[in-house]
């Protein structure tokens, strides 16, 4: 008879060759990365001081009235480019990620594949890419910027609708289609009550991203305070650039105050 | 307890000469290799109430759902409520069906976050005008007066309002008992409707169902692994056995031998 300890499992899984030559690159090019364009302790070192220095320039921020009355308006502008982007970009997510859901769509798996391909086509590019784009197409200022962020969120919120529409429950599904619901009142009577938790959550997640990506947005010339930013900076007037972005902070630290609690209420 | 079985109506006393629903040789496959249903031939008339009963995988809830075209049909026919189909029914064909059609699942399948009433609304669904059934809402006046009546007659009126979570179990079973009722259909299909509530509410909700479908003259098909209720609530028995029919007899006829062969392994 064998001794029990003989069949006892190893700690860990035996890799294959394949996994092995996979993992080994994976941990080379991590490497060779590092090496080359992560900063040196040198560099740090040196950086140091000139980092100490600007923020010296920077102090204190300016608190001039005319100046903040000016970036009161700007910051206005950035907060109607983020909702109005969102909004609309949230609007229009809904049928692609529809679309996109495989086996709940109403263009097939083909459909389904084509309308996911859009989306990661969206996501991918950067969105300092499409502001750059707009900027060429439209002009300088907020309808580039709020362009940007409408494809930015469809990206954003397609593949992450597209996911909840798919991982829907099936059970009213099929008994609305028992009933004799066509794919619209699927949708509409069993997916979306089920699936809007979901939907809300990922729009407030979406509105977040939306007024973080409209601060940087003008350092293209797409409209927001980011603009503002931009000038403080290639004009050397660090005091008004520490102010602005102070007040980019405070900015992202209430949108993601108001949308956690929004968030907790929809749980 | 409702005690709603103790006076039902025999309906084979009454008038059940037109075929409800008339399946032909019906074979079904899902891998092309394993036979679900191996040539089904039934007739279920008008009025009717038909048990149908079987051990698990016997192929009871696939033939149900080949009955209204939920799963298409890989050989033979059906007919039912006047429409004849292979495979699945058509577009136009498939809307008559299942219009004329109530199905009750055994999970209730309701839509959790929506009110009692919206859940009834949605069996309005298969009428024109559709969009209008996605919640109580955007309902017309008649369907909203429809629904609630519809909740009358599982004593649920006043559960109209609250969300269908809210409900407990044989309840929530109820709430869709309503929704296949609503449009008043010809047929009733239930899925082991009793099957995930304890024994008093399963009592309960299927005594309410034959109740309902004696008291509007609907033809009720209905699967179950009680045979308590297929004997209670039944004219007749069809059991299933290995996706085949082991017999079909009233139940005044089926002895317990039957049924123990129904499930010997």
């Amino acid at each position: 008879m064998s001794n029990p300890a003989d069949r006892m499992p190893p700690r860990l899984t035996r890799l294959s060759p394949l996994t092995f030559v996979l993992t080994m690159t994976a941990f080379a090019i991590v490497i060779v990365s590092v090496g080359q364009v992560a900063p040196t302790p040198g560099q740090l070192i040196n950086g140091g001081p000139s980092m100490v220095r600007l923020v010296d320039r920077m102090m204190p921020p300016n608190l001039d009235p005319a100046f903040l009355s000016r970036i009161f308006w700007r910051i206005v502008e950035t907060f109607q480019i983020a909702i109005a982007g969102a909004f609309i970009g949230i609007v229009l997510s809904l049928p692609i990620a529809w679309f996109a859901a495989r086996g709940v769509g109403p263009f097939g798996n083909l459909g389904a594949f084509l309308s996911k391909a859009f989306i990661s086509f969206l996501r991918t590019v950067p969105d300092l890419v499409w502001a750059l784009l707009f900027v060429a197409t439209v002009g300088l200022g907020a309808v580039a910027g709020t362009m940007t962020i409408v494809v930015d969120t469809i990206g954003f919120c397609g593949r992450f609708f597209a996911e909840a529409i798919e991982d829907s429950e099936k059970e009213p599904q099929e008994a609305i289609a028992a009933i004799g619901g066509n794919r619209l009142s699927v949708l509409f009577g069993a997916i979306l009550p089920d699936v809007m938790p979901s939907l809300i959550n990922t729009s407030l997640f979406a509105l977040e991203k939306a007024v973080r990506s409209s601060v940087v947005l003008g350092l293209v010339g797409a409209g927001g305070i980011g603009q503002e930013l931009k000038a403080a900076f290639d004009l050397f007037q660090y005091r008004n650039a520490s102010t602005i972005i102070l007040v980019i902070f405070l900015i992202v630290l209430g949108m993601e105050w108001v949308t956690d609690r929004l968030r907790r209420r929809v749980q | 307890m409702l005690d709603l079985a103790a006076d039902l109506p025999s309906v084979t006393s009454g008038t059940m000469t037109n075929a409800v629903v008339t399946t032909r040789g019906l074979r079904k496959s899902y891998d092309r290799k394993t036979e679900i249903l191996q040539g089904i031939d039934l007739t279920i008339r008008q009025g009717e109430r038909v048990a149908l009963i079987g051990s698990n995988g016997c192929g009871k809830s696939t033939l149900l759902r080949c009955l209204i075209g939920l799963h298409e049909v890989t050989q033979g026919d059906v007919t039912a409520l006047g429409e004849t189909f292979t495979g699945l029914p058509a577009g136009a064909q498939k809307a008559r069906l299942r219009r004329q059609t109530g199905f009750v699942f055994q999970k209730h399948c309701l839509v959790r976050r929506r009110s009692v009433l919206s859940n009834v609304i949605h069996g309005m669904m298969s009428e024109p005008g559709s969009w209008r059934a996605f919640s109580q809402m955007t309902a017309p006046e008649p369907w909203r007066q429809a629904a609630l009546e519809a909740l009358s007659w599982v004593n649920l009126s006043d559960k109209a309002a609250a969300r269908a979570d809210a409900l407990s179990g044989g309840q929530q079973q109820r709430v869709s008992i309503a929704r296949a009722l609503v449009r008043r259909p010809a047929l009733l299909i239930a899925d082991e409707p009793a099957a995930s509530l304890d024994p008093v509410s399963g009592n309960d909700v299927m005594a309410l169902f034959a109740r309902l479908c004696a008291d509007h003259g609907i033809t009720l098909l209905f699967t179950s692994h009680d045979m308590a209720h297929a004997r209670s609530y039944a004219d007749r028995i069809v059991a299933l056995r290995g996706g085949r029919v082991l017999f079909d007899k009233s139940t005044a006829t089926t002895t317990d031998a039957d049924l123990d062969e129904v499930f010997r392994v």
